[in-house]
């Protein structure tokens, strides 16, 4: 099943490349990786969506890893909470005068935009969570899609809550501060 | 003070306590080779990367010490390579230096330009790109503090040539900025208590015994853990000298090539105790039927080793010593004397099997020369090794006794390091006697380092156990290709006059008779020395778990070629 890791980086050249590489040789599937500044300026964040195949031993195997990582400050992982996620595509479709109050129909069903008309085209925004998005998508295709972008997931645990943290990370956290349970899979 | 990117490398080399560092010079890093002379830090002019590398690394390993090795761009950092996968897959503290291009080349393909960070971020523990002479003096910081704090490793400089020739403020950093470098040291007291839990209840306990008990310096928490709780100790490849090799509790290395005894108390115990190791393929056999019995409890400073190859039942994350020293109040008295009294029937069973109790028959079998030098060593040198064979035969009968004078490349196998390692380890230890085991194959590709043991007077012995042959090759043809010999028969130069143009005195021993006298002779004449050791071809390393075989399952010395 997927999985959902946030992880707090140093804003360094390479260290996407750094992440990247791990995952590659660690053989790990990454589903969607992005990646952003946030409100720190010596600070990125990534949401890292991965394929864990054996559960929460994949996940402890994910975060330690992602810890030998020397820029890697902070991970959570935020599947089993509460959070926002969301995700954004363009959409080009293909669509003269004709049918584009059809296109604009579905768009509207969806909360999507139409953000660019031309001669014969259309661009659809859509935000939202990957089913959303996915359905959206399968509306929009027998009229014909040109060309699809995707951010890739963000995401943001809701309120207080906080993810699973496996590893002692940021500064002030300790083994003693992490439950055992969230250690032993 | 101001002071130009060159001289603040070396300023922050003296800082660090850096007594030597090996290397070779270029284009590159022509402005640090520059700035050298008028620091007191000695350079070992190598005639090779690879050897260099190999020589910081037996320098770090026979010292605890961070070793340092330099080249240049382009190839001579790509020649670096071997060298720092060595080092990273056993874990010790090297800091490589290389020269870059000029900051505004890069990405251009310039003269002697490669990629070396990103060639070399798999195989090091962290790297960094200088291309700035005021960013120098806090990598430098912040390399030495991660290759030798958590898990030792390897950390790789690329400094570009502009910033060794520009100029800036030198400031050396008390501490290293690094937010996302938190080792772990302590384990909590709830998984400690799961574990003393598990240790009450196993009859057949067994620890395992790794290079983390090494290089956390935790000798001795283990010695006394292991008798308060009379625990026998299975070692790794690389934990040999950890824990005595004469100790009644011993059981020497374990593994593919491991004592048969050791893996058997592996197979049946109830309750491993693994110690700074992490459960490599070369130690399990296959992971279906490892230990198969036995609840587990690891001990590891790396957090990503905690499950990765052995699902364990209490994993205690932090440094070794710090672990079993916190353990070792918790833990009653035991005796285990119906479990020691089982290995050892498997001991005895092993002895009858020992090459070591064969009737003389004249020819030279390696097994018996390593007895011959731990003879008249007194099992006090400082061993380096190449790989195969002749490898596994020492780990086998070079006894060792006391920490860090084992240095063999374990996690990456690599040929060609006994030669080097060995001068590095002079270096760490010139009052020390230094043996190293070569192969014939290994010794043929870091052999022109001779040369620079002459010009150093490094004062390593050589042995090369020649087979004509790369033997352990040969052995797993013979064992699981039918004795198809394929490219394993190896034509070897005349080593003694090899020798002889290096200016390095030399020997061959053919005969039995000459063993004794030969090894006298290198110990007593000063300087390097090579002993060519004329050995049996064909004889293979017993026991034998074949890789993919169950730890149990091992190919054992014909029974009735014993005396
Ligand atoms: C650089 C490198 N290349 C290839 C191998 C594969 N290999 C492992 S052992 C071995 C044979 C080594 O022969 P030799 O040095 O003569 O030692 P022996 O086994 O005969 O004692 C080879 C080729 C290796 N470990 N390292
Ligand atoms: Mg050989």
């Amino acid at each position: 099943m997927n999985y959902t890791f946030i992880a707090l980086v140093e804003n360094k050249p390479g260290v996407l490349n750094r992440v990247a590489s791990l995952f590659r040789r660690r053989n790990f599937n990454i589903e969607s990786l992005a990646v952003g500044r946030t409100e720190n300026p010596d600070v990125s964040r990534m949401t890292i969506v991965v394929d864990c195949p054996n559960g929460d031993v994949d996940a402890h195997r994910i975060e330690a890893n992602l810890y030998k990582l020397v820029n890697v400050i902070d991970v959570q992982d935020v599947t089993h909470q509460p959070s926002v996620t969301r995700d954004l595509a363009l959409i080009k479709v293909k669509v003269g005068p004709e049918r584009r109050a059809e296109v604009n129909g579905l768009a509207e069903i969806f909360r999507a935009r139409i953000v660019d008309v031309a001669a014969d085209s259309v661009i659809v925004e859509v935000t939202g969570t990957e089913d959303k998005i996915e359905g959206m998508i399968e509306l929009l295709r027998p009229i014909g899609i040109v060309e699809m972008v995707r951010t890739g997931q963000v995401s943001m645990t809701r309120g207080v809550n906080e993810g699973v943290r496996r590893m002692p990370g940021m500064s002030d956290r300790h083994y003693d501060d992490i439950s055992v349970a969230a250690m032993v899979p | 003070m101001k002071k130009k990117g060159a001289e603040i490398v070396w300023e922050c080399l003296v800082r660090e306590g850096v007594e030597v560092v090996f290397g070779y010079p270029g284009g590159a890093n022509m402005p640090i080779y520059d700035a050298m002379l008028n620091y007191p830090v000695h350079h070992v002019l190598v005639r090779h990367e690879q050897g260099g590398a190999h020589m910081a690394d037996g320098y770090a390993r026979a010292s605890g010490k961070v070793g340092v090795a330099m080249a240049t761009s382009g190839p001579g950092a790509t020649n670096l390579v071997t060298g720092i996968a060595t080092a990273m897959m056993d874990s010790v503290p090297v800091v490589f230096i290389t020269g870059q291009v000029a900051a505004h080349l890069i990405g251009g393909d310039a003269f002697q330009e490669t990629d070396v960070t990103g060639i070399t971020l798999p195989i090091t523990k962290h790297n960094y790109l200088v291309t700035r002479a005021d960013e120098i003096a806090e990598t430098l910081r912040e390399a030495f503090y991660i290759a030798r704090s958590g898990r030792p490793g390897p950390v790789l400089v690329d400094i570009c040539k502009n910033a060794q020739v520009e100029s800036c403020e030198f400031v050396y950093p008390d501490e290293p900025k690094l937010p996302g470098y938190q080792p772990v040291t302590r384990s909590p007291k709830a998984l400690l208590d799961d574990a003393v839990a598990l240790i009450e209840q196993a009859h057949k306990p067994v620890i395992l015994c790794g290079h983390g008990v090494l290089m956390s310096h935790a000798e001795e928490a283990l010695m006394q853990f292991a008798v308060k709780t009379q625990t026998p100790v299975a070692s790794t490849l690389l934990g040999l000298g950890a824990f005595p090799a004469s100790h009644p509790l011993s059981l020497g290395m374990m593994g593919m090539h491991g004592e048969a005894y050791a893996n058997l108390a592996i197979q049946n115990s109830d309750l491993i105790l693994a110690f700074g190791m992490r459960f490599d393929d070369r130690v399990t056999g296959t992971l279906k039927t490892y230990a198969p019995k036995a609840k587990k409890i690891h001990i590891e400073i790396d957090p990503s080793e905690i499950h990765k190859n052995v699902f364990v039942d209490v994993p205690l994350v932090g440094d070794v010593n710090t672990v079993v020293s916190d353990l070792i109040p918790l833990v009653d008295e035991y005796d285990h004397d119906d479990w020691l009294q089982e290995i050892q029937g498997w001991k005895n069973e092993t002895d009858s099997r020992d090459i070591m109790n064969w009737e003389e028959d004249g020819k030279l079998y390696v097994a018996h020369l390593i007895a011959d030098i731990w003879k008249a060593t007194g099992g006090n040198a400082i061993v380096t090794t190449d790989v195969g064979q002749h490898q596994m035969w020492t780990a086998q009968y070079y006894q060792m006794e006391k920490p860090n004078r084992w240095l063999t490349s374990g996690g990456a196998g690599t040929m060609g390091f006994g030669l080097p390692s060995a001068i590095g380890a002079w270096f760490a230890a010139k009052d020390q006697e230094i043996w190293a085991i070569a192969g014939d194959g290994g010794f043929q590709m870091t052999a022109a380092e001779l040369t620079t043991a002459v010009q150093e007077g490094a004062n390593v012995k050589v042995a090369i156990m020649n087979n004509n042959f790369l033997g352990m090759v040969r052995q797993w043809q013979e064992f699981f290709f039918e004795k198809r010999y394929s490219a394993v028969n190896m034509l070897t130069p005349d080593f003694v006059k090899l020798a002889d143009a290096h200016g390095v005195p030399a020997r061959r021993v053919t005969k039995r008779e000459e063993v004794e006298e030969a090894i006298e002779w290198a110990r007593k004449t000063q300087g390097p020395v090579v002993l060519e050791f004329r050995v049996e071809q064909e004889d293979a390393v017993y026991p034998m778990v074949p890789a993919g075989a169950a730890l149990h399952e091992m190919i054992r010395r014909p029974v009735k070629l014993a005396k």
